[in-house]
């Protein structure tokens, strides 16, 4: 088998759509174009039972409830709505103080901003060095008037998984509401809400081999969670979310979760293998440092830094692979990955870091391409380091002065 | 499926053009990057948004940094009218009194904040006053939000004038102008408004893709945060596929709205003809109208009725937006023109395309027929 460059390895950013997703959606989008709030007339009718079978397919994956499942634009706009919709509802009767984490997605780290702007108190708790909470510093950042917690279950740039049961445990406790991001968990981790002490939780299509544009909020029944909503008008979606819906994307959100519930687990066995056979040929390179706890991981992601090489001419050398140095939405700055800095990594392991991640579609020819190319390219930017000629000299490069120039 | 309805409810949503989908659908399989990444895969999607973005702003007469890439039309309406309310409670807002809910009720979340909202009263004609604005701007006002055209009626509203109005008494002006692309011309800058709301699903594009257009020394708070996406204006991963068929669905207007507008209006025109004959009222014909819009009713008929009776014959049509046929309100945009609400329960809205034909508005005019005179007689035993 050839392999074709660039090859993609950054599933974590988007997916490509499923053949089987696009099948389902392209109906949609010829003949039975409805608008599904048209009660009147049967093309509307069509779309409506379309939506909600996809709901069906959705709730399916997490164990839910398909009346639990509210349609949105995609986990952005679901982490945005769970997160000043549910701090607003309540914050009246607890109050006005949020814990979230350092590492979360930008996507609700700014509501969580927005939030402090209107007056409330954030606590942005600090991550181990491995990416993963400790549950003595979530319980002690709670204060009496702690109305709403929110916790990713799955890092988009490490991959590393939170102890979601437990930290919602503790929630309960509290009697604090609990959000969690899900986007880079659908099809990755097992997620039964039947079973986990959630409250909110997001959802993303194009993570999990939908199409873009398409997400969906978990909001519990029992006990029944209230937000308010973030967007008005028709009083879609039982009045939590207005607007039309695409009825052929969510059809393909639906399309995508039932695949990803039911092959799953064979689909993860391989890629977790993929995984291990491309941090075994990585780790063949002298000073590469995995980023994130390895056990407590998804097996789709490898984040990993190349020391002694300077991060801008590293994504240069590499452009036969399709890699991302940061998560995408904040590739576009060349500020180091906060995710990273949070895990006490230096500025300069921060830039020199890759995450390559596994998908549906990537081969053990794409794999080791990627160890070969990794293994010349690193090779190459190190024999023009001074650095790494100083490190092979032995001179402990933190300990050195630089004069300024 | 449904190959033998006939659609004219297209104010509602419209058929995807053929020629879209055919754009579309690389962007369904192998163009899947995501436009932030900085690999090749982005590069390509960030290039595919920005080529939509020049034929959407072309498209309205704009440029193409005035372009806020959204989900829908809702999401740009409440952006505008939450974005700018936020920023300052101690203003009023000058809502029409004819706006889509996605207007209405977002002002009504932001006046339960304590700003105050007026409404901008409308003629029996179906026109809004301008006099009525001049009243409203007395107190000092962040926004005024009227749409180009109304949706129910497709009265053409005086848009123009009231940005005037507005900017003399230091308002920003908004027009949903939803129902009006691709039927009639729509110009952002002859216009001479500071944002208006149009969306992909009504003219021939997919559902999933809308814009704000926005002039950008405007101040305004995102509706969605987070990783910047639109220059920070609108966070989350852009939908490429829906992005790039918006563009595709803007670029065909321009070749086509001549043909689309004056085929309509001749659909419009023979219907009218032989609604008058069946006796009916239809709502706003003294002014101008969108040229593909019918509003009518016929006295001591619900409108309800009618539309699920004209579904069994193969007839899809709305009885106000499609929002709110779920609720049987009299609509509410009757209700401000001042129609008796007797009459206003009995609306109906036919909207056409350019892909209906002469034969289907016959044939729709014989079923709307044989129904009334059903349902007259069901009236009849029943009294």
């Amino acid at each position: 088998m050839t392999v074709h460059t660039p090859i993609y390895l950054d599933y974590s950013a988007t997916t490509p759509v499923d053949k089987r997703v696009a099948a389902k959606m392209i109906p949609f989008l010829t003949e039975d174009f409805g608008n599904p709030a048209s009660r009147s007339h049967s093309f509307g009718w069509i779309a409506e039972k379309a939506v909600e079978e996809a709901r069906e397919e959705v709730a399916k994956l997490v164990n839910a409830d398909p009346r639990e499942i509210v349609w949105t634009s995609g986990a952005t706009e679901s982490n945005n709505l769970a997160i000043k919709g549910a701090a607003h509802f309540y914050s009246g009767t607890k109050g006005k103080h949020v814990i979230t984490v350092s590492t979360e997605h930008k996507a609700v780290i700014d509501p969580v901003r927005e939030l402090e702007r209107e007056g409330f108190e954030a606590t942005f708790l600090q991550p181990e060095p491995n990416g993963l909470i400790d549950l003595e510093k979530f319980k002690a950042a709670i204060r009496p008037d702690t109305v709403l917690a929110s916790v990713m279950f799955v890092n988009n740039e490490i991959g590393v998984i939170q102890d979601i049961e437990a930290i919602g445990n503790i929630c309960r406790e509290n009697n604090i509401i609990f959000h969690v991001d899900a986007a880079q968990a659908t099809g990755k981790v097992l997620i039964d809400l039947e079973k986990l002490p959630v409250d909110l939780m997001s959802f993303s299509a194009h993570k999990t081999y939908g199409p873009k544009g398409i997400g969906a909020l978990y909001v519990r029944r029992k006990p029944r969670i209230r937000i308010e909503a973030q967007m008005h008008g028709g009083g879609h979606e039982r009045g939590m979310r207005s607007g039309t819906l695409a009825t052929h994307q969510i059809v393909g959100m639906g399309e995508a979760f039932r695949i990803a519930r039911e092959e799953m687990a064979t689909e993860n066995e391989r890629i977790h293998m993929l995984r291990d056979r491309l941090l075994k040929g990585l780790q063949e390179i002298d000073e590469v440092y995995v980023n994130g706890d390895l056990a407590h991981r998804v097996p789709h992601n490898l984040n990993i830094s190349f020391n002694f090489v300077e991060g801008e001419s590293l994504i240069m050398a590499v452009k036969d692979i399709a890699v991302s140095s940061g998560s995408a939405c904040t590739s576009a700055s060349l500020e180091p990955s906060y995710v990273l800095r949070a895990l006490g990594r230096s500025d300069e392991l921060a830039h020199s870091s890759i995450r390559f991640s596994i998908g549906r579609f990537t081969t053990e020819e794409d794999v080791d391409y990627t160890i070969n190319l990794m293994k010349s390219k690193i090779g190459k930017l190190r024999e023009l380091s001074p650095l790494w000629e100083m490190h092979l000299d032995g001179v402990d490069l933190s300990k050195v002065e630089w004069a300024a120039h | 499926m449904n190959n033998q309805h006939t659609y004219i409810d297209h104010n509602a949503t419209t058929r995807l053009d053929p020629r879209v989908l055919e754009v579309m659908l690389p962007y369904m399989s192998d163009q899947y990057g995501n436009a932030t990444s900085r690999h090749v895969y982005g590069r390509s999607a960030r290039q595919a948004i920005e080529r939509a973005r020049e034929q959407v702003a072309d498209a309205v007469e704009a440029h193409p940094s005035q372009i806020v890439f959204t989900a829908s039309g809702t999401e740009s309406n409440n952006f505008i009218v939450r974005g700018i309310a936020a920023l300052h409670l101690d203003k009023a807002l000058a809502i029409s009194a004819i706006e889509h809910p996605c207007v209405t009720k977002p002002a009504e979340a932001m006046r339960q904040i304590g700003c105050r909202v007026n409404t901008i009263a409308v003629s029996a004609n179906g026109l809004l006053s301008t006099a009525s604005l001049q009243s409203c701007l007395t107190s000092p006002t962040s926004l005024v939000s009227a749409m180009l055209a109304n949706n129910e009626t497709g009265v053409m509203q005086p848009v123009a004038e009231m940005a005037e109005l507005a900017k003399q008494h230091g308002a920003l002006m908004h027009t949903d102008a939803v129902q009006v692309l691709g039927k009639m011309p729509v110009s952002f800058s002859d216009l001479n408004v500071d944002a208006m709301t149009i969306s992909s699903h009504k003219i021939g594009g997919p559902q999933g893709a809308g814009a704000l257009v926005l002039d950008k020394r405007i101040d305004i708070q995102p509706l969605m945060m987070g990783g910047g996406q639109e220059k920070g204006l609108r966070s989350g991963t852009e939908n490429l596929a829906a992005i790039v068929g918006f563009g595709a669905a803007c670029e065909l207007i321009k070749n086509e709205l001549k043909m689309r507008s004056s085929s309509t209006q001749a659909l419009r025109e023979q219907l009218e003809a032989g609604l008058k004959q069946l006796g009916a009222s239809i709502f706003g014909n003294s002014v101008a109208r969108l040229p593909n819009t019918s509003f009518f009713a016929f006295e001591g008929i619900e409108g309800e009725t009618m539309l699920l009776a004209l579904d069994r014959k193969g007839y899809a049509i709305a009885s106000g937006s499609a929002c709110s046929s779920d609720s049987t309100e009299p609509s509410h945009v009757l209700l401000a023109m001042g129609v008796e609400e007797y009459l206003a329960r009995g609306a109906l809205r036919v909207s056409f395309a350019s892909q209906n034909t002469s034969q289907e508005v016959d044939g729709f005019l014989l079923a709307l027929a044989s129904e009334l005179t059903r349902l007259k007689q069901m009236t009849a035993i029943a009294v």
